[in-house]
């Protein structure tokens, strides 16, 4: 083993570390930015450093298993052994990278954009936290070192969806973040259980190892262990039916959105399914499932962000859609093109959302300057904001073309190797057929709801008003600077992983041979002509060009009104962008049923009927019966106390003499 | 000598001061019939002694004894009560009550 991967330890500690010290910080010293950001931003950027040279050592090891480094013994109780050990291998590198240096340039944005927060301190804190966790979750060497970082980072991301506490609309997101993933987790545990009794281990080589011989391929356990994962998946990757507080969770800071909703722990069950595939290889009906569910779920997302006004939302519902894609690709089992469009999807998803926080920022500071009340968010008070903020709209221009697919830009390629390993599947079954339908109509959607945000936000007339336009101005370098670096990103990503008929393809696909080797014994070839490949590719370009130029053409940035003059909504456009009512359908399938139960029956039947009356009270009345006995017999007068007197001594004299 | 018409009289003497302290309302009176309950049962070990040698009549002296320590104290307590209510109804003494 490489010496520099016995420190994997180090990579983890040092953003703990960070959280530590910031989280002192804001107590003792909250006016202390300067050396907060240090030691958020150091900590994090040492943690990158550390990372890129353990990638390093592990492509130039030739040890295609990686490496199990284990800290100390953990849990060891009768049959259970949990040590805490890291894994390095192909899947987590990859994972630690993109955490790690991701969450570095958000960092440094976060610098500025949250430059003017009291708060900065706990935030800085908080986002150590989250990376701390993140990278336990993707290191961890066991499914319950994962569960740990899986937890950690749903704590994290309710801490900071409720950063800004004090009004009860965020609060309220963070609750239902949380509550939301608890239902996910609920799933996970179930599936770990059923794992240990199965196999008899909960660490990854030692379970894949015993999978084979401990569960039957395509029977009922197998089915329900990889169905329970899922679950926990669509908690918190956001997939359907789970996805509904991923929009709401848009209430935090926007870097926190890019980092947490967009980049990192939303990807953390496309990466759970990639660990894990050889139980879903095993289990075909689990992966169908899976890859339904995220066509699906693309589609639906997708619909959704047609329609939305604020520009966080269109982002989060265009973050469930590409999520959608990721799940479809590890469903038809392309493992290595889901964590493809995992890796470039964190690219362009931040740099969009970061882009869109530096459009709300400088939105922010011209209505703070002129103490106006419109909503920073809203695009229909933006437009032509590029004249103001030529780099933010540019590198914006950069990741809507590659989430679009346009080609040469890293989405084109993954998202189009995604349709195509559907493609390929079609011929065993006609239901995969049917899911490369669905999801190049969901890239002819995204095309045009990201060209959509793009026109009504960037270009056309300006629509923040006459005393406002005075204020905005492009943000600070330290803010355009990670934007930079992370178009630069949106565009040479691709090159990892080039479809088969250019030169140089398919890196990414070998690199994570050693993961997916055991699953593809259970998998079939998936393989396509050249001339289909071709067809695909040109198909994708076409629907790409579609979408864009069909906003171009349809969209009317222009007679656009701001957001206080809008009429509203009617028809199905009502209905899209009130999310298809499913906020509504759950409030009155679940919410209000769970609420009228907890108030009507166990609040006051069982708690204060049953417990408190028989219970409670009962054994207060029972004795304050028996002291009323007591009391009566207590009369004060002496007449009585001697008559009772001398008839218990007649009665005694009765019984001693009558024997 | 006279065994069975003495206890006789004391069973009566005794019988008449429990129901005087049963029945009866004024503290004094109450007194009283504890003084005729105590001097029943003197006269029963007076008229014991006869038969079974002078110890009966010693326990006499000690009951007359702790009687008149008795009567020192509870009239004492009467005229405090007295002093303080200015009744000696029983009935209206029941501070004790439950």
């Amino acid at each position: 083993m490489p010496g520099i991967v016995g420190w994997v330890w180090l990579v983890v500690l040092l953003p703990f570390i960070g959280f530590l010290v910031n989280g002192a910080l804001s107590f003792l010293r909250p006016r202390a930015k300067d050396a907060v950001s240090i030691v958020g931003v150091g900590s994090v950027a040492l943690a990158f450093v550390l990372s890129v040279a353990m990638a390093l050592a592990l492509a130039g090891s030739h040890a295609e298993e990686g490496f199990v480094v284990t800290i100390w013994r953990w849990i060891h109780v009768g049959d259970l052994e949990i040590d805490l050990a890291f894994q390095v291998d192909a899947l987590s590198v990859i994972m630690l990278l993109v955490v790690t240096g991701v969450g570095l340039l958000i960092h440094i944005f976060s610098v500025g954009y949250m430059k003017a927060d009291d708060a900065y301190p706990r935030f800085f804190a908080y986002l150590n936290l989250f990376v701390f966790f993140m990278l336990v979750l993707v290191l961890g060497a066991a499914f319950p070192i994962m569960f740990v970082g899986w937890e950690g980072v749903g704590l994290c991301s309710y801490l900071l969806i409720g950063f800004w506490y004090a009004e009860k609309a965020n609060a309220d997101a963070g609750k239902k973040a949380f509550i939301m993933n608890r239902i996910g987790d609920f799933g996970f545990l179930i599936a770990m259980f059923m794992i240990f009794g199965a196999t008899g281990s909960l660490a990854y080589h030692e379970v894949f190892a015993a999978a084979p011989s401990a569960f039957v391929v395509d029977g009922n356990s197998i089915t329900l262990v990889t169905l329970f994962l899922f679950l926990g998946c669509t908690g918190k990757s956001a997939q359907i039916p789970l996805y509904t507080w991923l929009p709401d969770a848009m209430a935090g800071p926007t870097p926190v959105s890019a980092l947490i909703h967009a980049a990192t722990m939303v990807t953390a069950g496309v990466y759970l399914i990639a660990r894990t595939n050889v139980l879903f290889a095993m289990a075909s009906v689990s992966s169908v499932v899976v890859a339904s569910v995220g066509a699906v779920t693309a589609l639906w997302a997708a619909s959704i962000a047609l329609k939305q006004w604020d520009i966080k939302k269109v982002l989060a519902y265009s973050t469930i859609s590409q999520l959608g894609y990721m799940f479809l690709a590890v469903g038809v089992g392309a493992i290595a093109s889901g964590v493809f469009h995992l890796v470039t999807h964190a690219f362009f998803k931040a740099l969009l959302f970061l882009g869109a926080g530096s459009a709300i920022h400088a939105m922010h500071h011209a209505y703070h300057a002129t103490h106006t009340h419109d909503d920073a968010q809203d695009m229909r008070n933006m437009g032509g904001l590029r004249r103001w903020m030529p780099w933010t709209a540019g590198v914006m221009w950069i990741a809507t073309l590659a989430i679009a697919g346009v080609p040469g830009f890293s989405g084109f390629f993954s998202k189009d190797e995604i349709l195509a390993m559907t493609f390929a599947r079609g011929h065993e079954d006609m239901v995969f057929y049917v899911l490369w339908f669905v999801g190049t109509l969901a890239a002819l959607m995204t095309a045009f709801y990201m060209t959509r945000m793009m026109l009504y936000t960037f270009h056309g007339p300006n629509r923040t008003g006459a005393s406002e336009q005075q204020h905005l101005h492009e943000v600070p370098w330290v803010m355009t600077g990670p934007l930079v670096v992370l178009a630069a990103g949106s565009i040479l990503a691709g090159v990892m992983n080039l479809p088969e008929v250019l030169p140089f393809h398919g890196w990414l696909h070998q690199w994570l041979e050693p993961v997916t080797a055991q699953g593809d014994f259970y998998r079939r070839e998936m393989h396509l002509t050249a001339g289909t490949e071709w067809l695909l590719l040109v198909l994708a370009t076409v629907i790409a060009a579609a979408g864009i130029v069909g906003a171009y053409r349809l969209l009317r940035p222009a007679d656009l009104l701001p957001a206080r003059e809008a009429e509203p909504e009617t028809g199905f456009g009502l209905v899209l962008l009130r999310k298809y009512y499913i906020d509504e359908l759950y409030d009155t399938v679940v919410v209000r049923p769970l609420v009228w139960l907890s108030e009507k029956i166990l609040w006051k039947g069982v708690d204060a009927g049953a417990i408190d009356g028989a219970g409670v009270h009962g054994a207060a009345n029972v004795t304050r019966g028996l002291g009323a006995i007591g009391s009566w017999l207590q009369s004060g007068q002496l007449g009585t106390y001697v008559f009772i007197f001398v008839i218990g001594v007649v009665v005694l004299l009765r019984a001693m003499s009558g024997s | 000598m006279l065994l069975g018409p003495a206890l006789g009289l004391s069973a009566i003497l005794f019988t008449i001061g429990v129901a005087g302290v049963m029945i009866r309302r004024n503290a004094i009176v109450i007194f009283m019939c504890v003084e005729l309950m105590l001097n029943a049962v003197n006269l029963t070990f007076v008229a014991f002694a006869q038969q079974f040698g002078p110890e009966g009549q010693v326990i006499v002296f000690f009951v007359m004894a702790v009687a008149a320590a008795e009567a020192a104290v509870g009239l004492a307590i009467i005229l405090a009560i007295f002093r303080h209510r200015e009744t000696v109804d029983l009935r209206d003494i029941n501070m004790l009550r439950g």
